[in-house]
């Protein structure tokens, strides 16, 4: 196992290095950044000034191997428009994009694997058509359009949620159900299908051959063994999360890694975006590695004694 | 960094079959009938705008702006769902706008579907190296967040109708690649394509004669599913402003337009909102349906 | 008082999706017999012929859409028919319990064996989980498995399937049950391991008194084991006797017929064919009516397509208007005349 572990290590290694590169290239290749940078009144003394200050007249191997460089020390240069470290930014803006996407993979999982369940056992009936149903619709909306209308019901039209800003938790109820609905259908059918695999099998059948209660066996033994993929699905879900964060934080005004990197986008602010991007992918990386090592934990089948 | 790809092979994988088969059971699968009536309804609405729209989509009236919906309130039957903020029919921006979203929908998905089949190809027909190279490329692509980097790109190069379709295309090929490739290596060592190699055909011709036509219908599913994918990221990307401009009639934009004034006139982002659902819930329920039909056994 | 008292058990299932009565399948038709206390009922029968489903009647674990009845279904004394799902709960692993088919895939892979063992005792006793514990290693013992205490800590996939069979054997007597059901608990596995498996299931049945169905396909197994048989085919019973009876004597054709077609060490001549029964099973969907097995029977006379009543004495009963009650011995291997 542990080579097993350290293959994955090797390859998520290279996966983030590959996505670095892209992540450079995609905005030193777009264009001149000194031009960028200097904005549309630059004279091409400044322009130039600002080609040397940025290490911009450097071949651009060279300008990418510098940067990893810096990235390894933690040191993601300033940016462009705020007058701060990347790092800082990054740094305090990072609790609660994370918070955000815990919350909303809680209430995602909340809701889907009861309703999974329930539409496991109640197979085929109308309560399992329904799961369907909502698992369905809920994989048409558009994510900023279901924002927007819970904003309409829950902010204006009856009053019980704030609109936007981040102090306190109520502030969190909508932007976390906007961006974690879009998981539940996923989730709910993964648990539902594998809930009607479990409970077909035979240890199921020797479960209530012992006699035990119809929840307990459910709950004991059957979800214990049907939910260890929904983990890994959860834990790739989260990732997606993160980077469905631009949308929704934009939407709630939400000061989180989302919002700074829209932010950046609109104003140019290079060295911004490329962090986040190459953040956001690194930790989807971990996640992918954590499903993996997690599925191999839970299921007692894999483990090796 | 396998899981997602598992979770996608096992959901799609199916032993080659013949199309007729599948289309004659087709209409009695209820969310298949549902999803195709849906479908077909945006269809012609996007079809036959010139003739459905009362007006034209881009002329404005502002005396006229920001009229209710006609069963509302100071609504009138002019203009049956309403006006936006420079006065243009909502109604005949709607069949518009479907046109964006189908065109912008197929377009993507048959660039990423190129682009994804193309590389499936290879990397299950040829395996070894070839096949690591293309597992990387597809592994690093599921690292990236897909609608950071659309945005970042779009912002970029500017939006635009051609940008959204050309860079959805280089982003949603995955699927598409990991399905191929796994029903390559299915196929690749059946005897038929054998015989073919032994009597001297080309790869390229075995490629395309022997293996393709019992791919077609996976890509058909996941088709349908990128189609959908790729209709909600324009319409994110447009709202967020980088994607179709104004004041082309893009549903995504106007949502955006709507924004200001939808505390007061909410109609103005939901009418868009539902038309969008409409639509992505058919093509998903006509994918689903596919799916269930193709696949024998059923995941379901 | 029997034990177990089973008087015309039934199992219909629906096929297709809107089944009219005619594509019912009856599976079990009628079934009626009674188990002793401290008695080995072998069910014999061939594959389809019913027994299974016969067992999962007994403990109302069917399949969600077949559908069971039964004139009286009782153990000892309690009324299991009218039973609410409940009440039933309470009664299985605990006044009946059962062994099934495959060892490999009977135990839950995600707990321990003592996690699972301790747990039918602490359903259905007050008892701590360490005294559960505590007997879960004395019926292991029991059961020839030494390393109690180690092997309670391990899981599933850490064990044979001989020795998974065993859990599964101890599992059962957990709570001291009347009546164990066995459905072909030796044929999933070596046939080394059948030998000792079989030998275990006989020294505990008789050690502790219990009453024990064994449902099996293999006459071999029921010449060792049995007190007493029941063959059944098409989902009926179609011969019961004690079990030397039944081989010296049997009275149904079919019986007849699978007793031909076994080689029996001491009998059989080497070099002489076996015999085989000609024809198939018949479907059980739809309406049935007579012997099921007259479609394949020498014998048959146009009376046999009326239903059949039970010829029965001295414990030896069978469905056949040929059966003669008196104790003669018969030539054991009969060739089906066509």
């Amino acid at each position: 196992m542990l080579g097993f572990l350290l293959r994955r290590l090797g390859i998520a290694i290279c996966v983030a290095i590959t996505v670095s590169v892209i992540s450079f290239s995609l905005l030193h290749l777009s264009g001149d950044l000194a031009t960028a940078i200097g904005g549309p009144e630059a004279t091409s003394e400044q322009i130039e000034q600002i080609r040397v200050q940025y290490g911009l007249n450097k071949p651009l191997p060279t300008q990418y191997f510098n940067w990893l460089g810096d990235l390894l020390r933690l040191d993601l240069g300033d940016s462009f428009f705020f007058q701060e470290s990347v790092y800082n930014l990054v740094a305090s803006r990072l609790p609660i994009t994370l918070g955000l996407g815990a919350m909303a993979l809680g209430i995602a999982l909340l809701v889907a694997i009861p309703l999974g369940v329930l539409a496991a056992v109640k197979r085929d009936t109308w309560v399992d058509r329904l799961a369907l149903s909502i698992a369905v619709l809920g994989q048409a909306m558009p994510s900023f359009w279901f924002a927007l209308m819970l904003i309409v019901v829950f902010a204006v039209t009856l009053k019980w949620l704030p609109v936007s800003g981040n102090s306190t938790m109520l502030h969190f109820v909508m932007p976390a159900i906007a961006l974690g609905y879009y998981a539940t259908p996923a989730i709910m059918r993964l648990t539902r299908a594998g809930m009607l695999d479990v409970l077909s099998s035979d240890y199921i059948r020797t479960a209530r051959a012992k006699g035990l209660r119809p929840a307990r066996v459910l709950f004991k033994h059957a979800l214990r063994n049907a939910l260890i993929p929904v983990v890994a699905l959860a834990a790739v879900e989260f990732g997606f999360m993160l980077g469905g964060s631009v949308v929704i934080e934009t939407v709630f005004s939400l000061q989180g890694i989302g919002q700074l990197a829209w932010d950046a986008i609109a104003r140019d602010d290079f060295p911004v975006v490329q962090a986040v991007v190459l953040l956001i992918a690194v930790i989807y990386i971990i996640l992918t590695l954590l499903a993996d090592v997690l599925n191999a934990l839970l299921d007692p089948r894999i483990r090796v004694r | 960094m396998s899981t997602p790809t598992t979770l996608a092979i096992n959901d799609y994988l199916p032993p080659p079959s013949s199309l007729s088969r599948v289309l004659g059971k087709s209409l009695r699968h209820r969310g298949f009938a549902i999803g195709a009536a849906l479908l077909l309804i945006i269809f012609a609405g996007a079809l036959f705008a010139p003739w459905l729209a009362p007006y034209d989509p881009y002329a404005q009236d502002v005396v006229l702006r920001m009229k209710p919906p006609a069963w509302m309130a100071n609504g009138t039957w002019e203009y049956v769902l309403g006006t936006d903020k420079l006065g243009r029919d909502y109604l005949s921006r709607l069949l518009y706008g479907a046109r964006i979203s189908l065109f912008i929908g197929i377009a993507a998905a048959l660039l990423s579907g190129f682009i994804g089949t193309v590389m499936g190809l290879l990397a299950g027909y040829y395996g070894g190296k070839v096949d690591a190279f293309i597992s990387y490329l597809i592994t690093t692509r599921l690292a990236m967040p897909v609608v950071m980097v659309a945005l970042a790109s779009a912002s970029l190069m500017g939006g635009s109708l051609k940008v959204v379709i050309v860079l959805l295309g280089c982003l949603l090929w995955d699927r598409f690649a990991v399905v191929v490739r796994a029903s390559v290596q299915q196929i690749r060592d059946a005897e038929y394509i054998a015989s073919a190699q032994a009597l001297g055909c080309s790869t390229l011709r075995i490629l395309v004669s022997e293996i393709l036509p019992n791919l077609v219908g996976a890509l058909i599913v996941v088709a349908t599913l990128e189609m959908a994918h790729a209709i909600l990221l324009e319409s994110a990307l447009s709202f967020l402003g980088v994607g179709v401009q104004p004041p082309t009639p893009s549903w995504g934009l106007m949502i955006a337009e709507g924004k200001p004034y939808m505390f007061f006139s909410p109609w103005v982002i939901a009418i868009p909102g539902v038309a969008l659902m409409i639509l992505v819930l058919g093509i998903n329920l006509v994918g689903d349906g596919l799916r269930d039909l193709i696949l024998p056994d059923g995941r379901n | 008082m029997s034990l177990l008292h089973v008087e015309n058990l039934r199992v219909d299932i629906p096929m297709g999706n809107r089944p009219t009565p005619d594509d019912m399948l009856h599976a079990v038709r009628g079934l009626t017999f009674e188990v002793e206390r401290g008695e080995m009922l072998c069910i014999v029968g061939e594959s389809g012929c019913g027994k299974s489903l016969t067992s999962l009647a007994l403990m109302d674990l069917l399949p969600r859409n077949a559908k069971r009845s039964a004139s009286r279904l009782t153990l000892d004394g309690i009324d299991m028919i009218g039973q609410s799902e409940r009440h039933m709960c309470d009664l299985r692993g605990n006044r009946l319990a059962m062994i099934f088919q495959e060892p490999m895939t009977s135990l839950n892979p995600a707990y321990s064996i003592g996690d699972q063992l301790s747990e039918v005792l602490t359903r259905h006793h007050k008892v701590s989980r360490k005294d559960a514990i505590a007997r879960a290693a004395q019926m292991l013992e029991k059961v020839g498995i030494s390393n109690a205490t180690e092997r309670l800590r391990q899981y599933p996939h850490q064990l044979s399937g001989g020795l998974r069979q065993r859990v599964i054997i101890a599992m059962a007597l957990m709570c001291e049950p009347d009546l164990i059901i066995a459905d072909e608990p030796t044929t999933a596995l070596d046939v080394t391991i059948q030998a000792q498996i079989l030998r275990l299931i006989r020294d505990i049945q008789k050690e502790l008194g219990l009453a024990v169905i064994f449902i099996t396909h293999d006459l071999g197994l029921v010449a060792r084991i049995a007190d007493r048989v029941a063959v059944m085919y098409a989902g009926e019973i179609v011969e019961t006797a004690p079990a030397r009876q039944l081989f010296e004597n049997p009275q149904h054709p079919y019986t007849r017929g699978l007793l031909a077609s076994i080689p029996i060490p001491g009998r059989t001549r080497p070099g002489e064919a076996l015999g085989s029964i000609p024809g198939l099973v018949p479907s059980l969907v739809g309406e049935q009516q007579g012997c099921a097995f007259r479609n394949r029977c020498a014998q048959a006379i146009a009376a046999c397509a009326q239903d059949i009543p039970e010829v029965e004495q001295d414990g030896h009963m069978a469905r056949c208007l040929f059966a003669t009650p008196a104790p003669e011995p018969i030539r054991l291997r009969e060739r089906a005349r066509s």
